[in-house]
C-alpha cells in the first residue's frame, strides 16, 4: 500500500469514529473498564504473589533422621531432596545447632548455667534434620509423602494447614480474576464489532461504489481496521492511567494509615508493574480491535 | 474487445432466465447502446460484464481472458478498467464535487500529486471546474450526473459503462451528457450505454442491441429504438 494511501485510510478510520461517536465511545469504554479492571487485578496478584512468595518461604518442611543414622546417610539423603524440583532451599541443623537454638529459646538468661549442666551431652544428639523451602506450596503434601519413603527418614513435620490456605487463596484468586477478565474481553469484541459493523452500514454506498471503481479487498477493509485499532489503543491508554494514579494513592494511603503494614508486607513499585502492564495492556487494546474488526469485515464486507 | 459467449443467467429465487443464450461482441472503440423495458436483463448484462455477478452458464471474455478464470483478489484489476455511471449519479453526499472525483482515484491508490492535478482537468473537462467546492444537493441533476462521470473518467478506463445515464435528467441535460459520451468516444474509449431513451437512440445512430425476456431481438449498427407494443 501507498503512504498517501495508507494516511487516507487512517484519516477515513478516524472520520469513522468520530461518525459514530456514540457508539465508539461505547466500545472505548467497554475496554477501559476492562482492562482496568485487568490492571486493578493484575496489581493485586502480583502483590498477592509476592506477598504469598514471602509466606512461602517461611513455611519450611523439617525432616529427621532414625537414630545412630550415619553423616554419609544423611549427606545422601540432603542430595536426594536438592535435586527435587518443587525444593527451594535446603539447610542441614546439626545436633549441635539444634540443641544450641533450643537451650537459647528455653533456657534464656540462664543458658550458660544449662550449657555447664548438659556439658559435653547432647539431648538432642538425634536430632540432626534438613529444614527445606519450596518452590511451590501446593505441591507439599505429595513431597512430604516422597521424604516419608526415604531410607532413614524417622519424621517429616510441616504446616499443612498454611500450605493448604495458602494454595487454595492463590487458585480461587488467579480463576476469579482470570473469570472476569475474559468475560469483559468478550464484551469488548463483541462491541467493537457492532461499533464496526454500523460504521459498515452507514458507508454501504460509499463501499459499493468503491468495489465497482476497483479497490482492493485490503483498501476497503483498512480504514475499519484502522478504526478498530485506534479504539483499542485509546481503550488500552486510559485505563493504564488510572491504574497508575490509583495504585500510587492506594499504596501511600495504605502505608500513611497503617504503618504497622510496612512491616509485614512490601508493596510491588509502580514501575515493576507497569514495566509488564503497558506493553501487554496495549497488546490487548490493539488485539481485541485488531480482532473485532477483521472478524466483522470479513463477515460484513462479502467482497 | 468484450465477449459474450452463450450467457445464460439464472439468479437463485427465480425460475425464469434473466438472460437466456446471449452472443455479443463489442469491439475497442465502439459506441454501443443497449436497450429494452425493465425485466428484459440490460442490468443484469451490467452486471456480468462488471464481474459483480457470475453466469449461470456461458462464457465472458475481455481481451481473451476468460472471466470465470480470473481469481477473487485480481477482481479489482479487471474492474479498474472500467469506468460506470449510475441513473442514480451515486455520489457521495458527504463529500464535495472535487472529493467525489478524486475518491476514485484514492480507490486506486493514485498518488496525490497526480490527484491534485487530474481532478480539476477532469472536472474542466465536463464544465464543472467552477463548482468544485459544492456538494452534490448544491447541484442539478444535470450536474451531478457530470460528477459522476467525471469520476468515471478521472481513472482514464478503457471502457465506460453507463446504465440509464438520462434516466434522471431533462432532454437539454441528457443532449449535453450524450455529446460528453460521444466526445469521450471518439477519443478512443469504448461506450456501452444502457437506456430507455428512445429519442437520444434514435438520433445518434450508432449500434443498438435489444434485449427482450432476457434475449436479444435485434443487434443493428446505426440502429433505432424498437416499440415492443
Amino acid at each position: 500500500m501507498r503512504i498517501s494511501s495508507g494516511i487516507y485510510s487512517i484519516r477515513q478510520g478516524l472520520k469513522n469514529i468520530r461518525r459514530n461517536l456514540l457508539f465508539s465511545l461505547a466500545s472505548i469504554g467497554t475496554i477501559v473498564s476492562c482492562l482496568f479492571l485487568f490492571g486493578v487485578f493484575y496489581c493485586i496478584i502480583v502483590n498477592f504473589k509476592t506477598a504469598m512468595d514471602d509466606l512461602e518461604n517461611t513455611v519450611t518442611v523439617s525432616v529427621f533422621f532414625e537414630p545412630g543414622i550415619s553423616d554419609g546417610n544423611i549427606k545422601l539423603i540432603g542430595e536426594q531432596i536438592r535435586i527435587r524440583e518443587e525444593v527451594n532451599t535446603v539447610e542441614y541443623i546439626s545436633p549441635e545447632q539444634a540443641w544450641e537454638t533450643y537451650a537459647k529459646e528455653t533456657y534464656k538468661e540462664n543458658y550458660d548455667e544449662a550449657m555447664e549442666i548438659f556439658a559435653g551431652d547432647n539431648p538432642l544428639k538425634d536430632s540432626a534434620s534438613y529444614t527445606i523451602s519450596m518452590k511451590q506450596l501446593d505441591k507439599q503434601a505429595e513431597f512430604v509423602k516422597y521424604l516419608e519413603g526415604l531410607d532413614g527418614v524417622r519424621k517429616v513435620s510441616t504446616s499443612q494447614a498454611v500450605a493448604d490456605g495458602v494454595g487454595a487463596l492463590n487458585s480461587v484468586v488467579t480463576f476469579a480474576s482470570v473469570g472476569i477478565i475474559v468475560i469483559l474481553l468478550l464484551v469488548s469484541i463483541f462491541l467493537i464489532s457492532n461499533t464496526i459493523m454500523i460504521g459498515i452500514t452507514v458507508r454501504k454506498e460509499e463501499i459499493a461504489i468503491m468495489k465497482l471503481i476497483g479497490a482492493t479487498n485490503f483498501f476497503v477493509r483498512a480504514p475499519f481496521i484502522v478504526e478498530g485499532v485506534v479504539i483499542g489503543l485509546v481503550g488500552s491508554l486510559i485505563p493504564l492511567g488510572l491504574v497508575y494514579l490509583v495504585y500510587d494513592n492506594v499504596v501511600s494511603y495504605v502505608i500513611g494509615q497503617f504503618a504497622v503494614v510496612q512491616n509485614l508486607f512490601a508493596f510491588v513499585p509502580v514501575n515493576e508493574l507497569f514495566a509488564v502492564l503497558v506493553p501487554v495492556s496495549a497488546a490487548i487494546g490493539i488485539g481485541l480491535g485488531l480482532i473485532g474488526s477483521i472478524v466483522t469485515t470479513r463477515k460484513h464486507l462479502k467482497i | 474487445m468484450i465477449r459474450l459467449e452463450h450467457i445464460k443467467m439464472k439468479y437463485p429465487a427465480s425460475k425464469t432466465y434473466a438472460l437466456n443464450d446471449v452472443n455479443i461482441h463489442i469491439e475497442k472503440g465502439e459506441f454501443v447502446f443497449i436497450v429494452g423495458s425493465s425485466g428484459s436483463g440490460k442490468t443484469t448484462l451490467m452486471r456480468l460484464i462488471m464481474k459483480e455477478l457470475d453466469p449461470t452458464s456461458g462464457k465472458i471474455k475481455l481481451d481473451g481472458t476468460d472471466y470465470s478464470k480470473i481469481k477473487k483478489n485480481q477482481i479489482p484489476k479487471l474492474r479498474r478498467r472500467f469506468g460506470v455511471v449510475f441513473q442514480n449519479f451515486r455520489l457521495l453526499k458527504d463529500r464535495t464535487v472535487y472529493e467525489n472525483v478524486a475518491f476514485a482515484q484514492r480507490v486506486v491508490e493514485t498518488p496525490t500529486r497526480f490527484i491534485r492535478r487530474q481532478v480539476p482537468a477532469m472536472l474542466t473537462l465536463v464544465g464543472l471546474a467552477d463548482k468544485y467546492k459544492s456538494f452534490p444537493r448544491q447541484l442539478s441533476g444535470g450536474e451531478q450526473q457530470r460528477v459522476a462521470l467525471a469520476r468515471a473518467l478521472v481513472n482514464k478506463p478503457e471502457i465506460l459503462l453507463c446504465d440509464e445515464p438520462t434516466g434522471n435528467l431533462d432532454p437539454k441535460n441528457s443532449w449535453d451528457i450524450m455529446r460528453l459520451l460521444e466526445d469521450i468516444n471518439s477519443k478512443g474509449t469504448t461506450v456501452i450505454v444502457v437506456t430507455h431513451n428512445k429519442e437520444i437512440v434514435n438520433m445518434m445512430q450508432k449500434r443498438v442491441i435489444t434485449l427482450k425476456k432476457g434475449e436479444i431481438i435485434s443487434d443493428e449498427q446505426k440502429g433505432g429504438y424498437i416499440d415492443e407494443d
